[in-house]
C-alpha cells in the first residue's frame, strides 16, 4: 500500500516531518529541476552532497535511504555500464566511461531529492495540501488518491494473469513470442484495471464525492516555518550553482 | 399508511452498447423502516436496481418508468442513500479508518465536531476493533468489509443497500456484518435492502422478500409466503441440496503435499503453516478456514503455480505418467503442468486469456498441441456440456457471473487433468449455477479425478467432498 516509508516512529516530531508536505517537496523541486536544465558534472556531484547532508535533517535513516534508493542506483550503474560498452569502436573507451558517468549522476541528481522527500510524505497528507494550498480539484485530488490506491492490486491482478497462463499451458517462447504475450497481458490488464475504476467510481459517488462543498477534516495549515524550508531549498540549489559556476565546469543544456 | 421509502413504477435500465434490457418491467414499493431481501438469477438485475436506487446508473443508459426516493429522483432525496458493495477494496480511500469513515461526511460539508461524532458512532456500530488511526492496509477482509459499512452508516443513510456484502467473507465475518447491519437498524430505523445469495444469515432480519425472475417480480410476500411459492425454487431459500451419498471406491495417490509453508515476497508472516495433504484419484478435498487462514495459498501451492517457502509438493509416478519430469509440480514447464493439474481461479475474470469463448475453451488444448480437429472437438463438447454454445464468439467478460463461472472450469479442464484445484468456485453463485457446479465435480471425481477446493461453502462441502483439511490462521 502507499503508506510512507519512514512514517511515523522513524522521522519522529522534527521540524522536517512537521512541516507542510509542499514544503518539504519544493527544495527536492529545486534541485532536482536544476539538474534538469545542466549537463556538467559537478553540479549533479555538489546536488547529491547537500542531499547527503540533508538526509540527517529529514529523519530518514540511512536504511531507508537505501531502501527506497536502490532501483536508481541500479538505473545508474546500468547508465555506466551501457554507455562504455555499446560503443562499437574496439576496447573500452574513458571518454564513454565518462559520459556515462556524468549521465548517471545527473539521472540520480534529478529523481533522489524527489525520492527520498515523497518517502517521507504520507499521500493522503500530500492530497490536503494539494487541495487546499495548491486549490487543486477535490474531485481530482481524492479521485488520484483513491485511484493510487489500485496499484497493488494492479501487480495482483498482473500475478493471478501468470499463473492462469502457465496453468492452462502457455508459455511464451522465443522473442516474437514473448513480444506478443507481453502485449496481450497487457491489454487484459488494462481491461481489468477499467473495471476495477468503474466499481471505484460508483463506490465514491455512493459516498456523495460529487457534491462541490467538502469540507476539511484535515486541515493543511501553511506556517512560516514552511516558507523557511521552501526558501532553504531555494539558497541550497543557488550555493550548487554558485559553486559550480566559480568551478568552470558550469554547463547550461542549451550551451553550445 | 406511510408514504414509501422506495418506489420503482414500471422501471427500466438498458445500459448504454447493450441491447438487452438489464432488468424492466419492475414494479415495487418498499416501505420506510422496512428490511427487504431482493432475489433472483444472476443476470436479473438485482445490482442495477441498488444503483438505480441510490442514483448511480450511468448516465448513457436508456431507463424506463420511473424511481423515487422519498418522492424525489435518487439523487436528489432529501436524505442520502447508503451503498455497500461486495468487493471492500473497490471503496476504500483513505489510508486511516478515521478518515476512511469520514469521507461521506466531508463530502456533505459538515462540520468538523459533527463528523467526528459520526465517525466514533458508526466504527462503534459496526463494532470495529481498532481505533481511528489503524492504517487500513493492515485489515482484514472482514475488518475492511465492517469499515467500508462504517463507512456508509456514516452518512446516516436514510436507505442502506447491501450489494452482496458478505459474500466474500468467511462464516464469521459474515455474521459480524449481520449483526452490525442489525444494531444500525433498530437504531436508526432506516429502510435496508440486501442482495444476496448466501440468504440463511439474514433470515430473521428481514420483513419481506421479494423474488426477480425474467419478467420483473415473480414473487412478493414475507419469507415464508415466498419460501412455499414456486419462485423459490431459484433461490436458496429452498435448501435442494443432496449430499452425495452414493458410496465410491477411493483410488491411487496422486499429488502429496508434506509440512508445506509459505510465505510472500516482502511479508513477515507465513501465509501457510505446515500443512498435509494427500489427493487421491475419485476424491475430493474440501479446504476450508477462515479468511487469511491460507485456503488460496495452498490452492496455487498444489496447482504447481507457486513454490513452497518450506516442505515439499511432489506428484506420484500415477500423476507424472510416463512424462520425464521431476516430482515437483512447480518446477514442470507449463504444458507438463496443464496436462496434468488444472487450477480455477477465485475471480475467472483474471484467468481470461483470449477475447471469444470458443478460443478460451482451446487455449488448453492448443498449448499441449493437438491437432486441430481434436482440439475442435474437445472445444465444441465442452461448449455443448456447459451450454455456452450460444455465447460462443461473445467475448469472456461480457457473460454473466455464472457463465463467467462455467467457463473457468470448462477451461482448465480443457486439457483432461487428473487433478483439479478450484479456489472458491461458488463466489456469488445463484442456486442454477452452484447445482452445475457441484455436479460437474461429482461428475470428474466419478471418472477418477482427484479435486482439491477451497471454500467457505458449507453446502458445497457436503455435496461434494469425502476429505476435509481445517486450515487455522494465526491473525485474530
Amino acid at each position: 500500500m502507499s503508506t510512507p516509508i519512514a512514517l511515523p516512529r522513524e522521522l519522529g516530531q522534527s521540524a522536517y516531518a512537521r512541516a507542510n508536505p509542499l514544503a518539504r517537496l519544493a527544495p527536492a523541486a529545486a534541485l532536482g529541476l536544476l539538474n534538469v536544465f545542466t549537463l556538467d558534472p559537478v553540479t549533479p556531484l555538489l546536488t547529491l552532497l547537500v542531499v547527503a547532508c540533508a538526509v540527517p535533517f529529514m529523519g530518514l535513516s540511512w536504511q531507508s535511504v537505501a531502501r527506497v534508493s536502490w532501483p536508481l542506483a541500479a538505473a545508474a550503474v546500468t547508465l555506466v555500464f551501457v554507455n562504455t560498452l555499446a560503443d562499437p569502436a574496439p576496447g573500452i573507451g574513458w571518454e564513454d566511461a565518462r559520459a556515462g558517468g556524468v549521465t548517471a549522476v545527473r539521472l540520480l541528481a534529478i529523481a533522489l531529492p524527489g525520492v527520498l522527500a515523497l518517502a517521507t510524505i504520507d499521500p493522503v497528507d500530500l492530497t490536503d495540501a494539494l487541495v487546499q494550498q495548491l486549490r487543486v480539484p477535490a474531485r481530482f485530488g481524492y479521485g488520484a488518491l483513491a485511484a493510487s490506491r489500485l496499484f497493488p492490486l494492479l501487480t495482483e491482478d498482473w500475478r493471478s494473469q501468470g499463473m492462469a497462463a502457465r496453468a492452462r499451458g502457455v508459455s511464451a517462447r522465443g522473442v516474437v513470442g514473448r513480444v506478443r504475450n507481453l502485449f496481450r497481458r497487457v491489454l487484459l490488464l488494462l481491461v481489468a484495471a477499467l473495471r476495477r475504476a468503474t466499481r471505484l467510481a460508483v463506490a465514491l459517488d455512493a459516498r456523495g464525492f460529487a457534491q462541490a462543498d467538502r469540507s476539511r477534516s484535515r486541515p493543511s495549515a501553511w506556517t512560516a516555518s514552511d516558507a523557511a524550508w521552501c526558501i532553504g531549498g531555494l539558497l541550497a540549489a543557488l550555493a550548487v550553482v554558485a559553486v559550480s559556476v566559480l568551478s568552470g565546469y558550469w554547463r547550461l543544456i542549451w550551451t553550445p | 399508511m406511510t408514504t414509501p421509502a422506495v418506489v420503482l413504477d414500471g422501471f427500466g435500465y438498458r445500459p448504454a452498447n447493450a441491447r438487452r434490457w438489464a432488468v424492466r418491467d419492475i414494479d415495487l414499493s418498499i416501505a420506510h423502516g422496512e428490511t427487504l431481501l431482493l432475489l433472483g438469477a444472476s443476470g436479473s438485475g438485482k445490482s442495477t436496481i441498488l444503483r438505480a436506487i441510490a442514483g448511480l446508473l450511468d448516465a448513457g443508459g436508456e431507463v424506463a418508468g420511473s424511481v423515487e426516493v422519498h418522492r424525489a429522483p435518487p439523487g436528489a432525496a432529501p436524505r442520502p442513500t447508503g451503498l455497500l458493495m461486495q468487493d471492500p477494496d473497490a471503496g476504500l480511500v483513505l489510508s486511516r479508518a478515521g478518515e476512511e469513515v469520514a469521507f461521506g461526511p466531508q463530502n456533505a460539508g459538515l462540520p468538523q465536531d459533527q463528523i467526528d461524532r459520526r465517525v466514533d458512532e458508526a466504527l462503534a456500530a459496526v463494532g470495529f476493533p481498532y481505533g481511528r488511526e489503524h492504517p487500513v492496509a493492515a485489515l482484514s477482509g472482514g475488518e475492511r468489509q465492517r469499515l467500508a459499512l462504517a463507512g456508509a452508516l456514516a452518512m446516516r443513510p436514510d436507505v442502506l443497500l447491501l450489494d452482496e456484502p458478505t459474500s466474500m467473507l468467511d462464516p464469521r465475518g459474515a455474521h459480524l456484518i449481520r449483526d452490525a447491519v442489525e444494531r444500525a437498524v433498530s437504531r436508526t430505523g432506516c429502510t435496508v435492502v440486501i442482495v444476496e445469495h448466501n440468504t440463511d444469515i439474514w433470515r430473521d432480519l428481514v420483513d419481506r422478500v421479494v423474488v426477480l425472475g425474467a419478467d420483473g417480480v415473480v414473487a412478493d410476500g414475507t419469507l415464508s409466503e415466498v419460501s412455499a411459492s414456486p419462485a423459490a425454487r431459484d433461490t436458496w431459500l429452498v435448501d435442494a441440496v443432496r449430499p452425495s451419498t452414493a458410496s465410491h471406491h477411493i483410488g491411487e495417490r496422486l499429488l502429496v503435499a508434506n509440512h508445506v509453508a509459505y510465505r510472500y515476497k516482502g511479508q513477515q508472516q507465513l501465509a501457510l503453516r505446515d500443512v498435509d495433504v494427500d489427493l487421491r484419484a475419485a476424491s475430493a478435498l474440501a479446504i476450508v478456514g477462515d479468511n487469511g487462514s491460507g485456503k488460496s495459498t495452498l490452492t496455487r501451492v498444489l496447482g504447481g503455480l507457486a513454490q513452497p517457502t518450506c516442505g515439499s509438493v511432489s506428484a506420484t509416478p500415477a500423476l507424472i505418467n510416463g512424462g520425464r519430469l521431476g516430482a515437483e509440480p512447480h518446477r514442470w514447464r507449463a504444458t507438463a503442468l496443464a496436462g496434468r493439474i488444472g487450477s480455477v481461479f477465485q475471480n475467472p475474470e483474471h484467468s481470461f486469456l483470449t477475447d471469444t469463448v470458443r478460443d478460451e475453451l482451446a487455449v488448453g488444448p492448443r498449448a499441449l498441441g493437438h491437432s486441430d480437429s481434436k482440439v475442435h472437438a474437445v472445444v465444441d463438447e465442452l461448449l455443448t456440456r456447459l451450454r455456452l454454445d450460444e455465447m460462443a464468439d461473445q467475448n469472456p467478460f461480457t457473460l454473466s457471473g455464472g457463465e463467467q463461472r462455467r467457463l473457468s472450469v470448462g477451461a482448465a479442464i480443457a486439457t483432461a487433468p487428473r487433478v483439479l484445484v478450484l479456489d472458491e468456485p461458488t463466489f456469488g453463485q445463484d442456486p442454477s449455477t452452484w447445482h452445475e457446479l457441484a455436479e460437474m465435480v461429482l461428475g470428474l471425481r466419478g471418472q477418477g479425478a482427484a479435486i482439491a477446493v477451497a471454500t467457505h461453502d458449507r453446502r458445497f462441502v457436503d455435496a461434494v467432498a469425502d476429505q476435509h483439511l481445517h486450515l487455522t490462521s494465526e491473525r485474530e
